[in-house]
C-alpha cells in the first residue's frame, strides 16, 4: 500500500473547492429547490429577528427620533430598565408562568386518563366514533371557541337570560359576570383548553398503550392483579417513555401560551377587567405597546426579547433532559 | 397492524374478567361517553340556538334541542353580503396559502433531506432555529407592515396576498416532510437516476407518491391553520373587503354582545340577536365539519413524536 505523497495531498486540498464547485453545479436542481424556503425564512423569520436590535433603541412608529429600526437613537439598556421597573410587566410575567403551570397540572393528566379509558372500550366502532368526536374541537378556530365561551357564559341582564352555562353558575354558585371577573379567567382558560386539545392529545398516549404486549396483562392477571394494579404495574411502566418525553416537552413550551386565545378571551369581558390574572407577556406587548405608537416601541421589543430568550432556554434545556432520559428528542 | 392485534388479543384474553375489571370497563364507557358529549355539546348548542325562536333564546329555554324552530337567522346570514365577502377571502387565503406553503415545504424538505446539498446541516439548523427562537410581536408586526407597503408599491393592492405570502409557513411541517423523504429507500432513488430522471422528476414521481400520508397530513395542518388564522390578519389587513372570515365574525359577534349587554335584547322579530351570532358560527365551521370525516384518518401521523428528531 502506498501512502499519498505530500504533493498529492496538496493537490487534493487545492482542488477541493474546484471539485466542490463542480459537484454543486451538477446538483444545481436541489439548490433551486431550497431557494424559496430559505428566502421565506430570511424575509419573514430572520429579518424580524435582526430587527430585535430595536430593544436597545428609541424607536417610535411615527418615525421621530431617527426614523427606522436600525437608524433610530441608540439608548442601550434603558428600555429594559423601564420594563423591569414596571409593575404591569411583572404581573404579566407571573401570569404567564401561573397560567402555564395550571395548564400543566390540570391539562396534562386528562389526555392520559382519556387514553386509558379509550383503550378499555372493546367495541371498535363505538370507540372510534367517540374518539373522532373528542378530536373535533382541536380543529375549531380560536375565534369561534372564544365567541362560544362569550355567548355560553354571558350573564343575565334585564331583558335577556344568561347563556346556558353562565346561567348554571349564576343559579348554583352565585357567580355573575364571569367573563369580566379576574378570578374566573384561569378556570375558563384551562377548562376550555382541555375541551380543545385533550381528545387530540390522547392520540399519542393511546398509541403507547395499545403498543403494550397483551402477555404482560395475562401475566399480571395470573398473579391476581386487580384492574388498578394492572394499570399501576403494567400500563404506566409500559407508557413511561412517552409520558416522560411529553412531560418534558410540555415543560419546554411553558412560556408559549397561545396568546391569540388569551387576547380574544380578554375581549370577551369589559376592557381591561381581567388583566390582573389574564395579561401575559405577549398580550402585555399587544395591549400596551403595539397599539400605541406614541411610546417607545423598543420597550415592547425588549419584552419580546426577554420572552423569546427565556423560552428558548426552556426548550433547549428540556430537550437536553429528554435526550438524557429517553434517547428520543424533538430536535 | 401489530398494535391492532395486541389490542384484540388483550380483549380476547379478558373473556373471564374479575370484578375490578368489569367495574373499570363500565366506568370507562360512562366517562368516555360523557367526554364525547362534553366535546360536542357547545357545537350542538350553537346549532340549536341558531334555529330557535326569539322567546326561547332570550328566556334561556334552549338547553339541547331547538325550540320554536325558525330559519330566519340563517336566511339573514345568507343575505349578509359582507360576511360572504370575508368567507370568499378566507377561501382564497386557504386555497392559495396551502398551495404556496406546500410548494415551499415540499421543495425545501426534499432538498434538505439530501446529504449532497452543500451546507445542508447549516440550512437544517436555520430552519430548526426558528422553532426555538422567534422574533417578538413588535418586530414581526413591523415586518408585516413593511411587507404590506412594499406589496402596495409593487401594485398588489389586494392585501390577501400579504396573508398568503408572508404568513403560515411552519418549520415543524417541513421537518415532518423531510423525515418522511429521508425514509424513502436509497435504491429506488438510484434506480430513477439510472433511468435518467432529473431531481424534479425524482421528487414528483418517486418521493411525493411514497410520502402521501405525510403530505396529506401537512396539507391538512396548513389548510386548517389558514382557515382559522386570526391575529396577524386582524392586525395587518386594512382594506375592509380583504378581511378574512375569522376577523369579521369576531368583530360582528362582539358588536352583537355589546348591543345586548348595553341596550338589552331585541324583543321583536323572528329570532334573537344571539341566534344570528350562532348562525354565523355554524356557517364558519361547516367546511371544517364537512372535510373532517375524510381527514381524521391522518391524525396519527402528525403526533408521531418519535418521527421528529434530527
Amino acid at each position: 500500500m502506498t501512502l499519498a505523497s505530500e504533493y498529492e495531498i496538496e493537490n487534493l486540498e487545492k482542488n477541493y473547492w474546484k471539485n466542490k464547485g463542480k459537484e454543486i453545479l451538477k446538483d444545481w436542481q436541489i439548490y433551486v429547490m431550497v431557494i424559496p424556503l430559505v428566502t421565506f425564512l430570511i424575509l419573514w423569520k430572520y429579518f424580524p429577528i435582526s430587527s430585535m436590535v430595536m430593544s436597545f433603541k428609541y424607536y417610535r412608529s411615527d418615525s421621530s427620533f431617527g426614523g427606522g429600526v436600525y437608524t433610530s437613537l441608540f439608548i442601550g439598556l434603558d428600555a429594559f430598565k423601564v420594563l423591569f421597573n414596571s409593575a404591569d410587566f411583572w404581573t404579566a410575567f407571573r401570569n404567564t408562568f401561573v397560567l402555564s403551570f395550571y395548564g400543566l397540572v390540570f391539562g396534562f393528566p386528562v389526555p392520559i386518563i382519556l387514553a386509558l379509558l379509550f383503550s378499555e372500550i372493546r367495541n371498535t366502532g363505538y370507540r372510534s366514533v367517540v374518539q373522532i368526536f373528542s378530536y373535533l374541537p382541536k380543529f375549531i378556530s380560536t375565534v369561534v371557541v372564544t365567541s362560544l365561551i362569550g355567548l355560553l357564559l354571558s350573564s343575565s341582564s334585564a331583558s335577556v337570560n344568561a347563556g346556558v352555562i353562565g346561567g348554571i353558575f349564576e343559579r348554583w354558585f352565585g357567580l355573575t359576570n364571569m367573563l369580566s371577573s379576574p378570578s374566573c379567567f384561569r378556570p375558563i382558560f384551562i377548562v376550555s383548553g382541555i375541551w380543545q386539545t385533550a381528545g387530540y392529545s390522547s392520540i399519542v398516549y393511546f398509541a403507547a398503550i395499545i403498543g403494550i404486549s397483551p402477555t404482560n396483562y395475562e401475566a399480571a392477571r395470573i398473579d391476581g392483579a386487580s384492574k388498578m394494579q394492572q394499570i399501576r404495574y403494567v400500563t404506566i411502566p409500559g407508557m413511561s417513555s412517552t409520558l416522560t418525553i411529553m412531560l418534558i416537552l410540555r415543560m419546554g413550551s411553558l412560556l408559549k401560551i397561545g396568546y391569540e386565545k388569551v387576547f380574544l378571551l380578554q375581549q370577551q369581558g369589559s376592557v381591561g377587567s381581567t388583566y390582573e390574572t389574564s395579561q401575559i407577556i405577549s398580550t402585555y406587548v399587544i395591549n400596551n405597546i403595539m397599539s400605541n405608537g406614541n411610546i417607545n416601541q423598543g420597550i415592547g421589543a425588549a419584552a419580546d426579547l426577554f420572552n423569546s430568550l427565556l423560552s428558548m432556554f426552556l426548550v433547549l434545556g428540556s430537550n437536553q433532559i429528554a435526550r438524557r432520559v429517553s434517547t428520543t428528542s424533538l430536535f | 397492524m401489530k398494535n391492532k392485534q395486541n389490542l384484540k388479543a388483550r380483549h380476547d384474553g379478558f373473556k373471564r374478567m374479575d370484578t375490578s375489571e368489569i367495574v373499570f370497563k363500565i366506568i370507562s364507557y360512562f366517562i368516555v361517553t360523557i367526554f364525547a358529549l362534553f366535546c360536542l355539546y357547545p357545537l350542538i348548542y350553537a346549532i340549536s340556538a341558531s334555529l330557535s325562536g326569539i322567546q326561547a333564546v332570550n328566556g334561556g329555554k334552549v338547553v339541547f334541542l331547538p325550540i320554536d324552530i325558525q330559519i330566519d337567522a340563517f336566511k339573514d346570514v345568507i343575505l349578509e353580503k359582507y360576511f360572504w365577502i370575508s368567507y370568499s377571502n378566507t377561501m382564497f387565503i386557504t386555497f392559495y396559502g396551502t398551495i404556496y406553503c406546500m410548494l415551499l415545504s415540499i421543495l425545501g424538505a426534499y432538498a434538505l433531506s439530501k446529504a449532497n446539498l452543500f451546507g445542508h446541516k447549516f440550512l437544517n439548523f436555520i430552519l430548526i432555529f426558528t422553532m426555538w427562537f422567534s422574533a417578538g410581536m413588535i418586530p414581526i408586526y413591523l415586518n408585516y407592515i413593511q411587507t404590506r407597503t412594499i406589496l402596495g408599491n409593487m401594485g398588489i393592492a389586494d392585501q390577501k396576498w400579504l396573508v398568503v405570502l408572508a404568513m403560515g409557513m411552519s418549520a415543524f411541517n417541513v421537518i415532518l416532510l423531510r423525515n418522511s423523504f429521508e425514509s424513502v429507500p436509497k435504491e429506488i432513488e438510484e434506480a430513477a437516476k439510472v433511468d435518467g430522471a432529473n431531481e424534479f422528476q425524482i421528487m414528483s414521481k418517486v418521493f411525493v407518491p411514497m410520502s402521501k400520508a405525510t403530505i396529506a397530513t401537512v396539507a391538512l395542518f396548513y389548510g386548517v391553520s389558514r382557515w382559522n388564522g386570526y391575529f396577524w390578519a386582524m392586525k395587518t389587513v386594512e382594506n375592509i373587503y380583504d378581511k378574512p372570515l375569522q376577523v369579521v365574525i369576531q368583530s360582528e359577534i362582539a358588536t352583537i354582545q355589546e348591543q345586548v349587554s348595553e341596550y338589552g335584547a331585541q324583543t321583536v322579530g323572528a329570532y334573537a340577536s344571539q341566534s344570528f351570532a350562532y348562525a354565523m358560527i355554524v356557517c364558519a365551521i361547516i367546511p371544517i365539519l364537512l372535510i373532517y370525516p375524510f381527514i381524521q384518518k391522518y391524525f396519527a401521523v402528525g403526533v408521531n413524536i418519535g418521527g421528529v428528531k434530527e
